[in-house]
């Protein structure tokens, strides 16, 4: 029906219109602590709730890069071996550096993460964009080389950290800052500066037009090519920041760090309200979702109600859920 | 009295005095209300075998939902349907079809990767033994697109077809079952020139065939020629039902919109153009334009006319950097790269696209952010995208362009045709063009609204800005542009301007070799 208005006043925009994708994820969170609280009355204590915090930082910091991913209308698959990968640069530049700069190899090695980082999220990008192949296929090709490589370097085991430095390296995960884990902290400044970007700036602007509906963009004078390429390098840069963060929790890199990753970060995407067609992207929500996936498989430990072997399994039901909703609620 | 008025009860039919002859299909009374709106309110009307019955109205004025109605989309909330003087009810689209009432829907809906013969038969294969009768059913779809006069072979690929056949192949499917009422929902608005006449040349057939033909399009000089009678539909009621051959198209608007309307198009300046804006040389875009050279001038308004298929589109799509192109263009004697949209855009060329929904506005978007995707860069003084400045702008553009709105929170998917079009068509000028490319500035938009666009487009160049229309609609061009470039298979095929700007001599040059290579007695 044709929208007739009389030439009386036109309601002004409400600063907050918001739909039921904007706080969905939160209700879910809640909801999910409200039951955890009731099987078991631990569930809801400071240790336990920092605990899972806590593990979930890594995924919820990959996952607000996938979200300028998403958001542009792409994909990448390649997040979890990608981390691997560069947790094993990392770990190995730092172990060849230490005995020379001491504790500078510290700073150094985050710095070679995050530029590695970068390089691979770029290179994902370009071979995405420049290259015109389907975001599916490009990143599970450099899946199974990020996989590959890390393998290769680690020789089949792993790839341990040097003893000199580990003990000046395990604040960045088992340190706090006026009583909150670092991992939180770091994961909240990443999700905040990601938000400042995709809501506040032009970037994040042109990301969701490109998402929404390529054609326009173009018409608009938007770079598909340089909006897509971006995000995949943003992407790239934030699991390095979650492979910072990750070293010091083990202190080694194997062939099997950030095995199904992917499947964790697009699933924490979805159910955070970003749809994976592309559109508008949802940084806070995404890291509910992430949130939401830790404790949905600390419940599984903490109830014996389900195997915690089943925890992949449980998640992928959970994005097949997600995605159910969101195609019928359209 | 108004003269409207006098027009709506003095012209309509008396229905009691019509000899009484045999409706086949009768909406007594229907109505449509979704929640607390009414869409659709207490229609009645006889649809009689041979004969062609226009509908005519504004957007929103019911016309789909009426349609959808007697084809079986949508059931009516109050009313009833009678066929052939017995009482029906269509739950779903399938018993209309059994029924015998066909409708060719506006959009094309096939399925590309598949061949004509397959699309035509797609959900009703025919099988024998079995399996699926390839053969048979080649046979039929032949036969039938030979009915209509299309020549395309059924193992084409739709994919590969012009969007003309497409059409025909869209209403040879809905023409396969046996029917005895066709309903075609503006059939004419993606076609051109003499696939216009072939389509209509169609409907006049299936009339003669005894066919009852009801007919809903915007083109107001088709239904003219077409229809014995014209009902008019408006804000869900309907005014009346006239003698199609009496009204004019300017009572028809009259009758459509509910007041008397001043011209369409706003009087033409008499003031010659000024000097030269964009000159355009040996301009090509692989596959659809070849060596088109032009110029544009200050305070001119110059259309693009031609067939579909004739390239003006992607023209201008090689002009702005969105296919590649090779050939030089210059603003104002400035050479500009058009190899990047975005430097294109900066240099003060706007192109308003054809295909507002698809290529032009973000539907799921609020308006502002819709507004001012082409000029982001105006809107962040710092870093950050400022909220209000953007606030301001939209306001300014609600205003400035009449943009009908409920909320300042409505997302532009829920404007209606008109106001998405006024909506983008402030988008374009956000960016301050000085030559402004506008394709098809009124498709699928309704006469009240197509007035004020052209308003607007007159309100351009008086600014100084040169105008640049292409338009499928002869009359558009002749009523609004000073001078007129036709093309034909991707080549300019001649000018017309002044006294010489006539639809013969615009449809001479658009689709015949006689008449190409010269201008038609253009008086400059």
């Amino acid at each position: 029906m044709t929208i007739m208005a009389s030439s009386t006043a036109i309601r002004p925009e409400r600063e907050w219109n918001i739909g039921w994708t904007d706080v969905g994820p939160f209700v879910a969170l809640i909801v999910l602590m409200l039951i955890g609280f009731l099987i078991n009355p631990d569930f809801l204590s400071a240790t336990n709730l920092a605990n899972v915090i806590t593990r979930s930082a890594f995924i919820a910091i990959i996952a607000v890069g996938a979200t300028f991913v998403i958001s542009s209308g792409g994909l990448d698959l390649s997040v979890g071996s990608m981390a691997a990968f560069i947790t094993g640069i990392t770990i190995l530049f730092m172990n060849r550096m230490a005995a020379e700069w001491g504790m500078m190899a510290i700073p150094a090695g985050m710095m070679v993460a995050i530029v590695v980082g970068f390089l691979c999220g770029l290179m994902n990008g370009l071979i995405v964009t420049i290259g015109r192949i389907e975001p599916f296929i490009a990143t599970l090709g450099t899946m199974g080389i990020f996989r590959a490589l890390i393998t290769y370097m680690s020789d089949g085991g792993s790839i341990p950290i040097d003893r000199s430095l580990r003990d000046a390296y395990r604040p960045v995960y088992f340190g706090t800052l006026a009583g909150i884990p670092l991992p939180i902290i770091i994961s909240v400044a990443v999700a905040a500066v990601a938000s400042f970007i995709l809501y506040k700036m032009k970037y994040g602007r042109k990301c969701a037009a490109v998402g929404a509906n390529e054609d326009v963009a173009r018409y608009s004078g938007i770079s598909i090519i340089k909006t897509r390429t971006i995000a995949y390098a943003i992407q790239g840069t934030c699991v390095a920041v979650a492979a910072i963060c990750y070293v010091p929790r083990l202190g080694a890199a194997t062939p099997t760090t950030g095995v199904l990753w992917e499947l964790q970060v697009i699933t924490a995407v979805v159910i955070g309200g970003t749809a994976l067609r592309g559109g508008k992207g949802h940084v806070w929500g995404t890291v509910a979702g992430a949130v939401i996936l830790e404790l949905i498989a600390n419940l599984m430990v903490l109830s014996d109600f389900v195997s915690e072997y089943l925890v992949a399994g449980v998640q992928g039901v959970i994005i097949i859920i997600a995605m159910l909703i969101q195609r019928f609620s359209k | 009295m108004s003269s409207v008025l006098r027009m709506e009860r003095e012209g309509e039919i008396d229905m009691a005095a019509e000899p009484l002859r045999h409706s086949i299909l009768r909406a007594e009374g229907v109505s449509k209300q979704y929640g607390s709106v009414t869409v659709l309110s207490d229609v009645t009307l006889d649809i009689l075998p041979g004969e062609i019955h226009a509908i005519i109205g504004e957007n929103g004025a019911g016309k789909s939902t009426f349609m959808r109605l007697l084809s079986g989309y949508i059931e009516p909330t109050a009313g009833t349907l009678a066929l052939n003087g017995e009482h029906v009810r269509f739950a779903k689209p399938e018993q209309a079809q059994d029924a015998g009432i066909a409708l060719v829907h506006q959009e094309i809906l096939l399925a590309e990767a598949l061949t004509v013969a397959e699309n035509l038969f797609l959900g009703r294969e025919l099988m024998r033994n079995g399996v699926v009768d390839d053969r048979t059913m080649l046979r039929l779809a032949t036969e039938k697109l030979a009915e209509l006069g299309c020549l395309v072979s059924p193992n084409a690929l739709v994919r590969n077809i012009a969007l003309a056949d497409r059409q025909l192949v869209q209403i040879a499917r809905a023409l396969l079952d046996d029917y005895r009422i066709v309903i075609f929902d503006e059939p004419t608005a993606v076609l051109a020139g003499d696939e216009v006449e072939r389509l209509l040349a169609i409907i006049l057939q299936l009339k003669k065939q005894g066919a009852a033909v009801l007919y809903i399009s915007h083109r107001l000089d088709e239904v003219q020629r077409l229809a014995d009678k014209v009902t008019v539909l408006r804000d869900g009621k309907k005014i009346g039902t006239y003698p199609g051959r009496t009204l004019t198209q300017m009572d028809m608007a009259r009758l459509m919109v509910g007041r008397d309307l001043a011209a369409l198009y706003p009087e033409k300046r008499t003031k010659a153009a000024g000097e030269a804006m964009l000159t355009v040389r040996d301009l090509s875009v692989p596959g659809f334009a070849k060596n088109v050279s032009f110029q544009v001038h200050k305070s001119e308004i110059l259309g693009f006319a031609g067939m579909i298929g004739a390239g003006r589109t992607e023209l201008f799509e090689g002009i702005m950097g969105l296919r590649p192109a090779t050939g030089t263009i210059e603003l104002e004697g400035k050479p500009i790269n058009i190899r990047s949209p975005r430097a294109v855009l900066d240099a003060g060329i706007g192109y308003l696209t054809e295909d507002r929904k698809g290529k032009g506005l973000l539907l799921h978007e609020r308006l502002a952010p819709n507004l001012t995707l082409s000029a982001l860069a105006r809107f962040h003084p710092g870093i950050f995208l400022r909220r209000s400045r953007e606030q301001d702008a939209l306001r300014a553009a609600v205003e400035q362009y009449d943009i009908r709105l409920k909320s300042f929170g409505v997302k532009a998917g829920q404007l209606s045709g008109g106001n998405q079009q006024k909506l983008l068509l402030a988008k374009v000028l956000l960016i301050t063009p000085s030559v402004v490319v506008i394709d098809e500035p009124t498709r699928g938009i309704d006469i009240a609204n197509k007035a004020q666009i052209y308003a607007f487009i007159q309100g351009l160049v008086a600014e100084g800005k040169a105008c640049i229309v292409i338009s499928s609609e002869m009359q558009e061009l002749i009523g609004l542009c000073d001078r007129i470039l036709v093309m034909r298979q991707g080549r300019l095929r001649g000018e017309v301007s002044g006294e010489a700007m006539t639809e013969h001599n615009v449809a001479l040059l658009a689709t015949s070799d006689a008449a190409a290579d010269g201008n038609v007695g253009g008086t400059k």
